[in-house]
């Protein structure tokens, strides 16, 4: 049933469950080390399934499929594709991080809170290898508590008020993501498997609804623009792990959702949901940057760049075609690392000054060059230096954009101006300007924990820049079959796939476009 | 003796608990004070000695069996009911030991009540004729008001007992009413009767739906539904806690099984009629429950009104029953409910458990604000609480998650998946109270100056809770047994 006998992505699963488990019965110094081996465990599991993947087809590879419940049949399913696999990758990799960058800045209820980190990761990893709809929605609301309490309990001052945000926010949406699993169950003939339903047709005034009960879900995970206000809060107040499983692992999931549910299932409504959606990321693109441009916060100006930035990852998923939707999965692995990195930046500068205002971190470059030095890397990684992983994402989501209309390329690169002057303008005042005298002797450079934390990271950037090819190859066949079967229309009575209408947007200029940058 | 055999050993269960219950009343007085535990247990054993001879009969799923010309059927949909009872009663007397005592009342006739109520519960879900139902409702709710009363030095307890008492009584009186205008149209108060008539005289009958509708407001009341539930939090509030917990889950639970059989076996021509009012009495009741939640401050009145919410989600079911279409009928949303509940009864009683013996100076602390801090002082008690919230919250991988995956799936195969989406949204409302309880127990720090309440532990508390605690999450993972077990049930109710 699963390749080579080994039940990888249960393991994957298992480990981080396992780990929390135990977390109950050690001291507290104890409790790091086990956390960290058993995410390091995890992302050990993790990495072989870049090799054993095998990117010619766009199957569902180290599959898994054991029945749950008998009535109705719901099946404990798991697959990877090219889609999930970059991103459990990098959910396995950003963990480990997280139980690093926490190691002394988490002193209260040391086990509770690395248990909560580890049931997170099974919950994630979760989401992004389950093929049945019920167990995807069940790994999907089961991380809300552990989320909830990460942010409430170790978080900063106004924790309470961003933890119950956070949980309704999201509970709120993913509530109607249940009714239309259901309406899909019944429609789509009697399955929750989610292969057999994006085979499925339905009714487009059907599709219609259910584009919206997964909008709503979904765009308050990702979060677009409406539904983003729950964000800025949960980062700020979240602790640095908190802020960073957020940004580089949890908005992952909305934009997942589309791409894996939105888009298959219901391309019909996708596309004509497509102006709405464009329209939205691009307004998310150009507001959240216009608000990172107003921020004093060092997190909250990041907390809105996310906005910006997961407003390219949906817009490449909603011009529909396949530069944008691979530029899309690539953005959505690249925020994560980039993102991610910042708000380890920030983390650390906060345990040193106290303060996430850039007003008290000024200066840092001559106290802390190390740590200068990785902060410019992975701000302009965030603003999309060519040479940098962003570079390649928000390159081909504009390609594929510019193939769906010129105005909205137009308006979409705004955000990439306005990006850089968020970024500069925040890097010339953290790094150059003056520090303050009385912060001086706080300002010690980066240590080895920290600098094991940061250094694979900004490897990333610059391996994901250079030589984007092997990540994109393992997700092209994927991307592919998934725009074939979008292709044609799915509306249920006229159940032969007609092409027709839809060629246009999805002008097949394949190959070329992944040559141009490595010339850097 | 000859005469009646077969249909005594029907009731054989019944005659067991209401057998024990005299017993256990005839003990008291010659039973010292330090020895009433043996009451108790003398109670659990027949409730053992019940569940092994119910078990038994579980083999013989399908089979109907009926007594005394009609008036009581034992079917599978009776035993799934009784199992659950066992269960419930069990846990609250095993609960009670501890709790009585910390109040002071630990008095033997509190055993010989809850197996009366017990009786009438049994009564109530494997009847076939109104007026044995209405025998067992009134020997549960009589039971239950002396129960509600029990802490007599309390005059809040009092007050539940006395406001249980009269709207109890009232809506017994309009039950009655119903009735007796059903017994006037068919001739008969069996429900087959009764079916039968309603075929014959069509279904718009005026005299039939005014009959319907008292019917409908006399288990109202019971069932707690708006707007029909005014005494659920003062009552919930006042009364003992351990009586709370029973009424919570085990009287909804019968009231439930009695509801259902009726208006499926007995007015199930009424359908379209009845489907369209509970479908409003479900909606509000989910709404005013889950919206007057947020605001209580006491959490055995928020508790309270989650119930009137929790019973709001179980109507749901019924209602999905009420206008299923095609082949499988009303079947997934009858055992939609029963799934609900008998995963409710885990939850609640764990919340209980826990409100009744968080302790302060010998007080019970049963506001909300007694929960601060807990998390630090008693780590696994809150992680208990947290996972009880939870599921009631209706978060996977809980139990709670579960009996909402069913009463929803039922609701949205039969067409209502607009109410399932207003229902599901309040139950992202109900989140936010629950999640109030994990907060403060997480999220505050307590106030070093006041006496922190403590949960005051002994190996029967801990019992309980681990049986809640583990229903809650393996259902919550395993459903299966439990599913397939209400599926077969639900069968032979026809």
């Amino acid at each position: 049933m699963h390749s080579g006998g080994i039940p990888w992505l249960s393991l994957l699963l298992l480990i981080p469950l396992a780990g929390a488990v135990v977390m109950y019965f050690v001291t507290e110094s104890t409790a790091r080390w086990i956390a960290l081996a058993a995410t390091l465990a995890d992302l050990f599991v993790a990495l072989p399934l870049w090799w054993l993947f095998d990117p010619q087809t766009s199957q569902m590879q180290f599959t898994e499929h054991v029945a749950w419940i008998a009535a109705p049949p719901i099946y404990y399913s798991l697959g990877l594709d090219g889609i999930s696999l970059p991103l459990v990758l990098m959910t396995a990799g950003i963990m480990p991080l997280c139980v690093l960058a926490s190691w002394t800045a988490i002193t209260t209820r040391v086990h509770s809170f690395m248990a909560m980190l580890l049931i997170m990761e099974t919950a994630m990893v979760g989401v992004f290898v389950a093929l049945d709809f019920v167990l995807f929605y069940v790994f999907w609301e089961a991380m809300l508590i552990p989320m909830y309490l990460l942010i409430g309990v170790w978080g900063g001052p106004n924790r309470l008020y961003a933890a119950i945000k956070f949980f309704l926010y999201t509970l709120a949406g993913s509530v109607l993501l249940l009714v239309a699993i259901f309406a899909l169950y019944f429609y789509g003939g009697h399955t929750f498997d989610i292969l057999a339903l994006s085979q499925g047709t339905y009714p487009a005034s059907l599709q219609m609804w259910l584009f919206l009960a997964f909008f709503a879900a979904f765009a308050v995970k990702v979060p677009m623009f409406p539904f983003h206000t729950w964000l800025p809060d949960a980062h700020v107040e979240a602790p640095t792990a908190g802020s960073v499983i957020l940004a580089s692992i949890l908005l992952k999931m909305g934009t997942y959702g589309f791409l894996r549910f939105s888009l298959p299932m219901l391309p019909d409504a996708s596309r004509s949901f497509t102006p709405m959606m464009v329209a939205l990321s691009i307004v998310a693109i150009i507001y959240g940057a216009y608000m990172a441009l107003a921020q004093v916060d060092l997190k909250k100006l990041i907390a809105y760049s996310s906005v910006s930035h997961m407003g390219f990852v949906t817009l490449g998923l909603f011009v529909l075609n396949q530069q944008g939707i691979e530029g899309a999965v690539l953005q959505m692995v690249n925020h994560g690392i980039t993102t991610g990195a910042l708000f380890l930046c920030v983390g650390m500068i906060y345990e040193r000054t106290h303060s996430r205002l850039i007003a008290d971190n000024v200066g840092l470059a001559s106290p802390m060059p190390q740590y200068a030095t990785l902060l410019v890397i992975f701000a302009l990684s965030s603003l999309g230096l060519p040479g940098t992983n962003s570079f390649v994402g928000e390159f081909l989501v504009l390609v594929g954009t510019f193939l769906w209309s010129k105005v909205a390329t137009a308006f979409a690169s705004l955000g990439i101006i306005l990006a850089a002057a968020y970024i500069l303008w925040m890097i010339q005042r953290v790094v150059f300007g003056v520090p303050a005298p009385h912060h001086l002797p706080k300002l010690k450079d980066l240590n080895q924990r920290e600098l094991a934390t940061l250094v694979p990271l900004a490897l990333l950037v610059f391996w994901i820049g250079l030589f984007p090819n092997p990540l994109v190859s393992r997700m092209h066949q994927s991307v592919n079959s998934m725009i074939a079967s979008m292709s044609r229309t799915k509306i249920a009575p006229t159940a032969q796939p007609s092409a027709g209408e839809a060629a246009p947007l999805l002008a097949d200029s394949t190959e070329p476009l992944k040559t141009e940058e490595p010339s850097r | 003796m000859s005469l009646y055999g077969a249909d005594l050993l029907a009731l054989l269960p019944e005659l067991i608990v209401v057998v024990t219950a005299c017993l256990v009343i005839a003990l008291d007085p010659i039973t010292p004070a330090s020895r009433r535990d043996l009451l108790a247990w003398l109670s659990l054993g027949a409730l053992a000695l019940c569940l092994g001879l119910t078990m038994g009969q579980i083999g013989t799923l399908n089979i109907r069996v009926s007594a005394f010309s009609d008036l009581v059927v034992v079917d599978a949909y009776a035993r799934f009911w009784k199992v659950l009872l066992y269960g419930v009663t069990g846990l609250t007397i095993v609960l009670s030991l501890p709790y009585l005592k910390a109040e002071r009342i630990h008095l033997g006739e509190y055993y010989g009540f809850i197996l009366l109520a017990l009786s009438g519960m049994m009564v109530m879900v494997s009847s076939a004729d109104l007026l044995t139902i209405y025998l067992g409702t009134e020997l549960m709710s009589l039971s239950l008001y002396v129960m509600t009363g029990l802490n007599r030095s309390k005059p809040r307890s009092l007050e539940a007992a006395a406001k249980y008492f009269v709207l109890g009584a009232f809506s017994s009186g309009i039950l009655l009413y119903g009735i007796s205008l059903l017994y006037g149209m068919a001739g008969s108060t069996k429900l087959a009767s009764i079916a039968a008539a309603i075929g014959t005289r069509g279904a718009d009958d005026p005299l039939l739906l005014i009959a319907t509708i008292l019917v409908a407001v006399g288990f109202g009341f019971k069932l707690a539904a708006v707007p029909f539930h005014m005494w659920t939090p003062d009552v919930y509030q006042g009364a003992p806690t351990s009586v709370t917990a029973f009424m919570a889950v085990a009287a909804k639970a019968a009231s439930f099984a009695a509801f259902m059989r009726v208006f499926v076996e007995g007015l199930g021509g009424l359908k379209a009629d009845w489907s369209l009012l509970f479908l409003l009495v479900a909606l509000v009741t989910l709404i005013l429950g889950n919206v007057v939640a947020i605001v209580q401050t006491n959490i055995k009145r928020m508790l309270a009104y989650s119930s009137i919410a929790h019973a709001g989600y179980a109507l749901i079911g019924f209602v999905a029953a009420g206008r299923a279409v095609g082949a499988s009928g009303g079947t997934p949303g009858l055992a939609s409910v029963m799934i609900y509940l008998a995963l409710y009864a885990f939850m609640t009683l764990g919340a209980f458990a826990v409100i009744g013996m968080l302790r302060k100076g010998g007080i019970e602390g049963e506001e909300i604000e007694d929960f601060t801090g807990l998390a630090k002082r008693q780590p696994l008690a809150a992680f208990f609480m947290l996972v009880f919230m939870a599921s009631l919250a209706g978060i996977p991988p809980t139990a709670g998650f579960i009996g909402k995956f069913y009463v929803f799936m039922a609701a949205v195969e039969s067409g209502l998946a607009w109410l399932a989406a207003i229902a599901l949204i309040f139950a992202a409302v109900s989140a936010y109270y629950y999640m109030r309880v994990v907060m403060v127990m997480y999220m505050r720090e307590p106030d070093p100056s006041a006496v922190a309440p403590r949960l005051v532990t002994s190996p029967a508390l801990s019992f309980v809770l681990a049986c809640a605690v583990a229903g809650v999450i393996l259902f919550g993972l395993f459903p299966n047994s439990l599913v397939s077990f209400a599926l077969q049930s639900v069968l032979t109710l026809k």
